[in-house]
């Protein structure tokens, strides 16, 4: 025992580092922890808002029922009723802010048509679908069917 | 001696408690009130997604939309939601075929004949695990769960290590090129939070997904849960996926 502390200041040199390092370690931290980091949990709080801040590229259906309502209301009624504006006229959160600097997206009919109603074996049976090769091939989809309303 | 032994041990034990206990709080205290946004409360929301394999036709709309929706870089190899073909011969479900091409972005021209086995598509996306791997793994807190049950990636704070990219059993994440951080689907936060659907759930035509909030009553993801044999992907991994698939094939992994 009286041999340990007889050298007393090794043990003060040591706890000297120690402490030291530990400032260091502190300042550290609390220079580069920003102060959000653990509000909610491990992570750095204002990153909920950085995702949230994004804008939006798709205007969503409620969007164009508030001007193109005649529209909607005719598909609402229809075999597309399910099918959102946006599947075939693109997104629409510019046109939506900006009608007249951005227009919709009127689509390639055939082409458009065919990327959900081409046969496949892979879609379900009960899906409408068509062979284009034998179904109207020279012709356009909408001098038959009306995509707001397709008949059968 | 003995009571010194036992003298040790209630020590010990009462040591180990208080700190478990003392941990606990701590961490309560860590947790704090979640955040308030103008409109949206985060802790009425439990966030997570429905897929209908039944309805999926593989038109890729989604991908489209999730690309244009999210700024995924154009390169057709990186999405943030995919859909696979799968195609399974006879009996053999352990070895099912499976293609994506540029992840269904442009469809899936035919490959099969009909009567050549049983063919089917699976859309995949982040299945915004309740115990996610990769939360658990990056180093510095830059992905996390949101308290309505996201996993969202702080692009500020992550390094690129990629330790996420590896311990995500779906392979849901990359790193995106132009940042070189870590990116994967956020169930478009930036719409959910303002009421709006994910941008794959607008435009899919078919609903074959929906989005769900788990912690509403009102949401028919409740009564569809109990009246439908839904299964999620990879349970034995644990991680509590919140991405639930109805009429999935066993041969999906």
């Amino acid at each position: 025992m009286s041999r340990l502390f007889g050298h007393g200041e090794h043990l003060v040199r040591v706890l000297g580092l120690f402490a030291a390092g530990l400032l260091l370690f502190l300042l550290a931290k609390a220079l580069l922890v920003p102060a959000d980091f653990g509000v909610y949990g491990h992570y750095r709080a204002g990153a909920l808002a950085d995702n949230r801040a994004r804008s939006l590229v798709h205007a969503g259906r409620a969007a164009c029922a508030a001007c193109h309502a005649e529209r909607v209301a005719e598909l609402r009624k229809s075999k597309h009723a399910g099918v959102g504006c946006e599947s075939c006229h693109g997104a629409l959160a510019a046109h939506a802010s900006e009608p007249k600097a951005h227009k919709a997206l009127r689509p390639e009919g055939r082409a458009l048509c065919l990327t959900c109603h081409r046969t496949n074996v892979a879609r379900p049976v009960s899906f409408p679908q068509v062979d284009p090769r034998d179904h109207a091939p020279e012709g356009a989809c909408t001098d038959c069917h009306s995509a707001h309303d397709p008949g059968p | 001696m003995t009571a010194d032994r036992r003298q040790f041990l209630l020590q010990t034990g009462k040591l180990l408690l208080l700190t478990g206990a003392a941990g606990l709080a701590y961490e309560h205290v860590l947790a704090g009130e979640p955040e308030k946004a103008p409109g949206y409360d985060a802790t009425r929301h439990w966030w997570g997604m429905l897929i209908d394999v039944e309805k999926c036709i593989g038109c890729g709309r989604c991908v489209r939309a999730c690309k244009e929706e999210n700024g995924v870089s154009p390169e057709p190899f990186y999405f943030r939601t995919w859909v696979e073909r799968y195609q399974v011969r006879g009996d053999d479900l352990e070895h099912p075929q499976v293609d994506s091409p540029d992840g269904g972005r442009d469809g899936f021209p035919e490959r099969y004949r009909a009567g050549e086995g049983k063919t089917f598509f699976v859309p995949k996306m982040c299945n915004h695990c309740a115990h996610s791997p990769c939360v658990q793994v990056c180093p510095v807190g830059a992905t996390f769960h949101s308290p309505d049950g996201v996993v969202l990636v702080d692009k500020k704070y992550c390094l690129g290590c990629r330790y996420c990219v590896q311990a995500c059993p779906y392979g849901c994440r990359y790193i995106d090129p132009a940042t070189r951080v870590v990116d994967k689907c956020d169930l478009c936060y930036h719409r959910i939070t303002r009421g709006l659907t994910t941008a794959c759930c607008e435009v899919c035509p078919t609903g074959a997904r929906q989005l769900v909030d788990l912690k509403d009553p009102e949401d028919p993801i409740h009564e569809y849960l109990r009246t439908h044999k839904v299964q999620v992907l990879k349970p034995h991994m644990a991680t509590k996926p919140k991405a639930f698939y109805n009429g999935l094939d066993g041969s999906v992994r």
